[in-house]
């Protein structure tokens, strides 16, 4: 049975060579290339040696990476802390529960932050209101260096930590009943039971949305770009919007290439590590 | 594994079973906080939507009074109104629907074909795409924007929507949703249609289509989503007003020099409401799509 296979796969296959391999091939030619002017020259890795002394990449990367460390930890703990209390039979109205802390999972990307751009106005936005009625003073979100990435972190976390929530949970309900009956017969607590029966049965789980969530945090783009534009001072340059600036601002594309590309090195490291982690058994 | 677990509100026996030998007031002391915690996430969940209904019924002027209104204002037709008459909204929504659903129709296609062909047969080449896939999906999209970009530009293709469509229609992680959902297809299925004389395409139409009917429904929202939210590419391929799909447009918006908030907050609301309709009917399948087979990983 050679033929049908092929032909099933045919179209996939094609367009897969078309808009991908080629397209990947000419981008990591082009990054040894310098196209300003619309004259391309060869410069070697000159592109890539160029991003070490552009301080907007690493700034750009340390914001990224200011999102992978503070962002990541605090919303898959509270998507484990959300799953595993939603998973608890006497709680009444989980199903309510869940579909609510699910919802902002549904929002398209642009809308959400659209929606938190207002109301993270300045001058009489929701927040500060709501903030003002603990007699805090208002805050300026969106102009503000340190309240930006703030904003950036609790916009984000808004928006996943219930798509994590469901995953999570899926695999709390996939633990069979009776190492909860195992562990109580054992005389474990509600804390022992959590660390060492929950948490361990969750592992590959919670690597699946670190993981996920991190390469989510390094190509990050849609929320910067409405909510801040990057700004301000660029301390919410990510380097997809880096990206996009370099290539479609500047029509630098030689370099907006080498940049891409080191989005797909970090992907990589990023893909290892967990191949790695999740190979080696605890 | 199962993943209505959002809705079923019949009680599961999957849950951590309760400690029910506890005294009462313990348990009321432990339970307490939980639901107080509960109730606070679902209002910090809740109330970005709630705020969104409000403010597009009222004038700009009033988002930023204090007090804020708290229930929804008269202004709704006027804030439509002037939405179509700045971007055009009515075009703008049927050119979002309209990208989505052709890109839906035919990614789909595509997908289940190659799904079905990876997973079913054998065949010169078969590991390598396989192997290709894998690659294709840990490889972050960006990296193609300026290739693709001049390619578009080469073949006349810029402000027309086969540029939002054709590129895309090979999507790896749908096409490895397929497969896996088709490794799991009962063969004998297949073999008996086989054996009763009909050909390989009609055994596929007839009997392979509708039995994968779920996983390709929830391939089918998964796909219509990822058009319906995609913002970069079209940010970058459209360039005339009356082609704009809906976040272009709501980008737009932001940038003019008097900022209509209630219009925004109106437009960012239709433009959820298409998913907020699919997730009510087809919560199962939503979430499934959502989850790109994660949960099944």
């Amino acid at each position: 049975m050679q033929r049908p296979g092929m032909w099933f796969a045919l179209p996939a296959a094609a367009l897969l060579v078309i808009f991908f391999a080629y397209p990947l091939a000419v981008s990591l030619l082009q990054s040894f290339f310098s196209t300003r002017g619309g004259v391309s020259t060869f410069v070697g890795l000159d592109q890539y040696t160029r991003m070490f002394r552009d301080p907007l990449v690493l700034e750009s990367l340390g914001n990224a990476l200011l999102i992978l460390v503070v962002q990541v930890p605090i919303m898959i703990a509270l998507a484990v802390g959300l799953a595993y209390l939603l998973n608890q039979a006497w709680l009444r109205f989980r199903s309510g529960f869940r579909l609510i802390t699910f919802l902002p999972a549904i929002t398209t990307l642009v809308a959400y932050s659209v929606v938190f751009r207002v109301m993270m106005t300045t001058d009489g936005g929701l927040l500060n209101q709501a903030l003002a009625l603990f007699g805090a003073a208002p805050i300026d979100w969106l102009n503000n260096e340190w309240w930006a990435r703030v904003a950036v972190i609790a916009s984000i976390t808004w928006r996943w930590t219930g798509y994590n929530m469901v995953i999570i949970l899926a695999g709390l309900q996939a633990i069979p009943p009776e190492l909860y009956e195992a562990a109580r017969i054992d005389g474990a607590g509600r804390w022992q039971t959590f660390w060492h029966v929950v948490v361990p049965q969750l592992r590959p789980v919670l690597i699946f949305t670190s993981v996920t969530s991190t390469i989510g945090a390094l190509q990050l783009f849609d929320e910067n770009f409405i909510l801040t534009g990057g700004g301000p001072n660029n301390a919410t340059l990510t380097p997809v919007l880096y990206l996009y600036k370099i290539g479609f601002q500047q029509f630098d594309f030689g370099y907006a290439n080498a940049i891409a590309w080191m989005l797909v090195v970090l992907t990589a490291i990023i893909a290892v590590i967990q191949f790695r982690i999740m190979r080696e058994k605890p | 594994m199962s993943t209505q677990l959002i809705t079923t509100g019949r009680p599961r026996r999957t849950g951590v079973p309760a400690r029910s030998r506890e005294p009462l007031l313990r348990r009321l002391v432990l339970r307490g906080p939980v639901y107080l915690l509960m109730v606070g996430a679902s209002i910090l969940a809740l109330v970005p939507f709630l705020w969104m209904v409000i403010a597009s019924t009222h004038k700009t002027s009033d988002l930023f009074v204090t007090p804020l209104p708290l229930l929804p204002g008269g202004e709704f037709w006027q804030n439509l109104g002037r939405l179509q008459e700045t971007i055009g909204f009515g075009q703008v929504m049927l050119n979002s629907v309209l990208v989505a659903v052709l890109y839906t129709i035919f990614s789909s296609i595509v997908s289940v074909m190659c799904g079905y062909g990876l997973a079913t047969y054998r065949f010169r080449g078969r590991g390598v795409l396989l192997g290709a896939i894998l690659v294709t999906m840990m490889i972050p999209m960006q990296v193609l924007l300026v290739p693709l970009f001049q390619m578009m530009a080469s073949v006349g293709w810029i402000d027309s929507y086969q540029a939002l469509i054709v590129p895309f229609l090979a999507n790896a992680f749908g096409i490895f949703l397929m497969r896996q959902g088709f490794l799991d297809f009962p063969t004998t299925l297949i073999e008996a249609a086989r054996i009763d004389g009909a050909s390989e395409l009609r055994t596929f139409y007839r009997i392979v289509l509708p039995v994968a009917r779920p996983q390709i429904a929830a391939l089918i929202i998964y796909t219509f989503i990822s058009q319906w939210n995609s913002f970069i590419w079209p940010l970058l391929m459209l360039n005339t007003e009356d082609k704009y799909t809906i976040p272009v447009a709501l980008n737009t918006m932001i940038g003019l020099s008097r900022v209509d908030y209630s219009g925004l907050m109106l437009g960012s609301l239709l433009a959820t409401l298409p998913l907020f309709i699919l997730f009510l009917v087809f919560q199962k399948q939503f979430v499934a799509g959502l989850l790109g087979g994660a949960v099944k990983g």
